[in-house]
């Protein structure tokens, strides 16, 4: 028996049980900052499994999205309300306890009917992905077998998700937002009170970080046909660097680079390039996103059309997250507002 | 010759457990925020499973190379991809729900909640 396999089972397993153990201190914690810390971990460890477990896209994905993003968004959120929790009634606790037990019994039991882990004989290896292996290189043209599937193969599943995710963004803009705020005199204002602009190591290190950060996104979206990458992770890493300049250089600074209605405009720019995309191959006669017939070969076809929807979902996910983090940090910075001026006032009394 | 009986089944019931854990916490805690990060922790147990049953033994990522002749399955790594990306924009749409009820009820906790709302009528 292979050294590597015994090495990839153990490390898999003991990864997760470390994530159980995560989850058991989640679930146990009270303080509300160090559950979301812990969560961003759970996330990277997730992530960490995904490399053993060969799925190097998903990875980059959960490391971008899971361990960075949402950690940021609910440590925004936390701003917003409260950082500790009440205990919960005991009665309760045994209730859901009992419940859980039991659906986890469950579970195990229907999992004797499972094909064993690592089996290359399980069912859902044998339908259709014996297809997009061995005929996506003459079909497609592109090594990365993910991206082929997911630009491609299974583009209207991928348009669906885009347009999730900018459907969500827009509902987060309707409910957070706009209103209770007066503007940019706001967001000035929590820029001079960021206490960030004292910290001058995080400044320069950032300063220095941020063009890295962002030539990488650019290429994880442009080299993702051949390796790991795409327009999802892209889209998350790009995001990353301008959230990362938000944090640093407040609110306002960000909005100067990158204003609202720009960041509004690319994310509905994304999913209509992606759509238009599909509209392009049924014009030249061809089913919908059926990149075949954009250019001369089919495979130089599917190349463009596979760059094409790519750059759209990048697009609408950078644009998304940026638009998600400063309906957050506005809010804060109204909030923060609010705040010292109500201190102020009744200081005057 | 690769031996399938480690870690077999292991895999899959740990996952469960982790399932367990994010439901407990969705059903046993009262706060908004607290059940959201169950919720986080439910999902990420999902796409572990779904990871899991993907993998073959001895196979490698899926980026076609001369070299290699097993590769792991692909069609559960792009299902999972893009639903990590869309379980961040939802739950970024729950966080401003929660925003919001913090400012109109000036709590988060469930039960305190449903106590306004039976005052209220």
């Amino acid at each position: 028996m292979n050294i590597e396999i015994i090495t990839s089972d153990a490390l898999n397993v003991m990864t997760l049980l470390f994530m159980a153990v995560t989850a058991i201190a989640i679930a146990r914690i009270r303080n509300l900052f160090a559950v979301v810390m812990l969560s961003g971990i759970y996330s990277l460890m997730g992530a960490t499994l995904y490399v053993i477990l060969d799925a190097v896209d998903v990875a980059f994905t959960e490391a971008a999205v899971g361990a960075g993003a949402s950690t940021v968004l609910m440590i925004g959120t936390l701003a917003l309300t409260s950082a500790n929790e009440n205990a919960t009634p005991n009665k309760q606790t045994i209730k859901a306890l009992i419940a859980c037990t039991l659906i986890g019994f469950a579970l195990v039991y229907a999992s004797f009917d499972m094909p064993l882990f690592g089996d290359p004989n399980a069912p859902i290896h044998n339908h259709v992905v014996p297809r997009y292996l061995n005929d996506s290189m003459a079909e497609i043209g592109l090594p990365n077998v993910v991206t082929s599937i997911l630009a491609s193969y299974r583009g209207y599943d991928t348009m669906g998700e885009a347009f999730v995710i900018f459907t969500a963004a827009v509902g987060v803009i309707a409910l957070i937002g706009r209103g209770r705020r007066e503007k940019s005199a706001n967001e000035n204002m929590a820029d001079a009170n960021n206490v960030m602009k004292r910290k001058i190591v995080l400044r320069v290190v950032s300063k220095l970080l941020i063009p890295f950060i962002l030539l990488f996104g650019l290429y994880v979206q442009w080299h993702g046909d051949f390796g790991p990458g795409g327009g999802f992770q892209a889209g998350v890493i790009f995001g990353a660097a301008f959230i990362l300049y938000g944090i640093i250089y407040g609110l306002g600074t960000l909005r100067k680079a990158l204003p609202a209605w720009l960041t509004r405009w690319l994310m509905a720019l994304g999913v209509l390039l992606y759509a238009c995309t599909g509209v392009v191959s049924l014009i030249k006669g061809a089913s919908f996103l059926d990149y075949n017939v954009l250019a001369s070969t089919p495979t130089g076809g599917q190349h463009i059309g596979i760059l094409l929807v790519e750059f759209g979902v990048g697009m609408t996910v950078f644009a998304s997250i940026v638009t998600i983090f400063c309906a957050f940090a506005g809010r804060a910075a109204a909030d923060v507002n609010k705040v010292s001026a109500k201190q102020r006032s009744a200081g005057h009394d | 010759m690769i031996d399938y009986a480690f870690p077999g089944l292991l895999n899959y019931w740990i996952v469960f457990l982790l399932m367990m854990i994010g439901l407990y916490i969705v059903i046993a805690h009262e706060n908004l925020i607290k059940k959201i990060v169950g919720l986080n922790v439910f999902q990420v147990s999902v796409f572990v499973f779904y990871i899991s049953m993907a993998k073959i033994k001895g196979g490698t990522a899926p980026i076609l190379a001369d070299s290699i002749e097993v590769y792991s399955n692909p069609l559960p790594h792009v299902l999972i991809l893009t639903a990590i990306v869309v379980g961040v924009a939802t739950t970024a749409l729950g966080l401003a729900l929660v925003v919001r009820i913090q400012e109109s009820y000036d709590t988060i906790e469930d039960d305190e909640i449903r106590d306004i709302e039976e005052r209220s009528d």
